[in-house]
């Protein structure tokens, strides 16, 4: 694109920015009624139809130039914050693609010869530019909601003196698996006990990944000197593991907590009289 | 299997750990509909665990297709991993128990062979493998 061009395009968008910037916010306002006031895109306009300007100055022609750092950075910060209210990506792109419009308006009045091919071609760019950051921003809600939700889904609670269990709740996959096995050592250091529980009442499904992980979550826990008790082993899911051909071995289940519990208060009962003066 | 009229079938892609849990729901919520029994829609939805997990593991990403099938008497569920992986050189070792060529329980593939009602396999080296599997009401 000829620098001279560049310079008619600016100076008429200077001198007409009034009558572009309103079209522009007709037409996203049109769309974007009632989720944001006319107040906080009219500013937002006005952000991006400076820094635009600002860059076309610099004799910046594509959005990736140096020139349009400053752009980048505000539609970026733009579409970050409509992906955490919530705003659908159409609603996100719009207020950056209604500029077109504006642009429109300025061509369709008589005495503009300008080309504004150029900058609409800017505009798309803007338009795919406010996309990704949109998609990248949700993308990091959704990684930071899962972690979350990881640390979540797994506590492990005391439940008697001396007894920790796990209940674990959904789909157990290596993530999982080594946040329960790393949470589950600390509390049996932490809480002096003797005793492990693994609940797994709440997983739908035990294949072979899953009792793989299981196994060696309790081997970890003997080493360091607990005993381990896998409970809540419905009759569906031992019935699915003696047909898988997967071996517990001399690994101690139960089909309840309670009856783990119980258990394990018996262990614990006979250590613990030992101890007690009658 | 019978003749059995199909209803239309559900493609998931199979790429993540993520689309196995997909895979596992979607039997889950088809072998409800087909009213298998608690225990089979168990083994069904492990078994599919399982092939999802191998076409995910060994067949580098592939296909599962999931559908409810019916032959008039009774209903079930048919499903159908594919991959263009490797294939499987041996099939006699690849389904014999504790056997693995990589870090599993070396279970998988010939578990799921005695959770569901049927099981057939197609594979060749360099090919890919297909692995059919159906349960159905009883």
């Amino acid at each position: 694109m000829a620098p001279v061009a560049t310079d008619t395009l600016v100076r008429t968008l200077v001198e007409r920015a009034e009558t572009v910037r309103a079209a522009w916010l007709e037409a996203a306002a049109a769309e974007l009624h009632g989720r944001t006031t006319r107040g906080e895109l009219e500013r937002e306009q006005s952000d991006i139809l400076d820094a635009l300007l600002d860059g076309l100055r610099a004799g910046g022609t594509t959005l990736s130039d140096a020139a349009f750092d400053q752009l980048r950075g505000i539609l970026a910060d733009v579409s970050a914050a409509r992906a955490r209210l919530g705003f659908t990506p159409r609603e996100t792109a719009i207020g950056v693609f209604a500029l077109k419009e504006g642009l429109y308006r300025l061509t369709s009045d008589d005495d503009v010869a300008v080309d504004v091919t150029p900058l609409l071609r800017l505009v798309d760019d803007l338009g795919l530019f406010t996309f990704e950051t949109y998609a990248a921003a949700r993308e990091a809600i959704i990684s930071e909601q899962a972690e979350q939700l990881l640390e979540l889904s797994t506590p492990v609670v005391k439940l008697w003196e001396g007894v920790v269990a796990v209940p674990l709740v959904g789909t157990l996959d290596s993530a999982r698996t080594q946040v329960v096995m790393e949470k589950l050592l600390n509390t049996l250091v932490d809480t002096g006990s003797e005793h492990a529980i693994i609940d797994i009442t709440g997983v739908p499904a035990v294949d072979t990944q899953v009792a793989q992980h299981l196994l060696k979550t309790v081997v970890a826990a003997r080493l360091m000197g607990a005993e381990c008790t896998i409970s809540g082993i419905r009759p569906q899911i031992a019935q699915t593991i003696v047909a898988l051909g997967i071996e517990f071995g001399d690994i101690r289940t139960r089909a309840t907590l309670a009856d783990a519990l119980v258990d394990a208060l018996r262990a614990n009962g006979r250590t613990a009289s030992a101890g007690v003066p009658a | 299997m019978t003749a059995a009229t199909s209803e239309t079938a559900e493609r998931l892609p199979v790429r993540a750990d993520s689309d196995v849990v997909k895979v596992r729901q979607l039997v889950r919520s088809l072998a409800q509909q087909a009213r298998l029994s608690l225990v089979d829609q168990t083994k069904l939805v492990t078994a599919a665990s399982e092939l999802a997990r191998n076409t995910l593991v060994y067949g580098g990403g592939g296909e599962a297709e999931v559908e409810l099938v019916s032959d008039g008497a009774r209903t079930g569920v048919r499903a159908v991993f594919s991959d263009e992986g490797p294939g499987i050189p041996d099939l006699d070792l690849a389904l014999t128990d504790g056997w693995t060529s990589g870090s599993g329980l070396g279970l998988g593939l010939s578990g799921s062979r005695r959770l569901v009602q049927h099981f057939a396999i197609d594979t060749a080296p360099g090919v890919g493998t297909r692995v059919e599997i159906a349960t159905w009401s009883r």
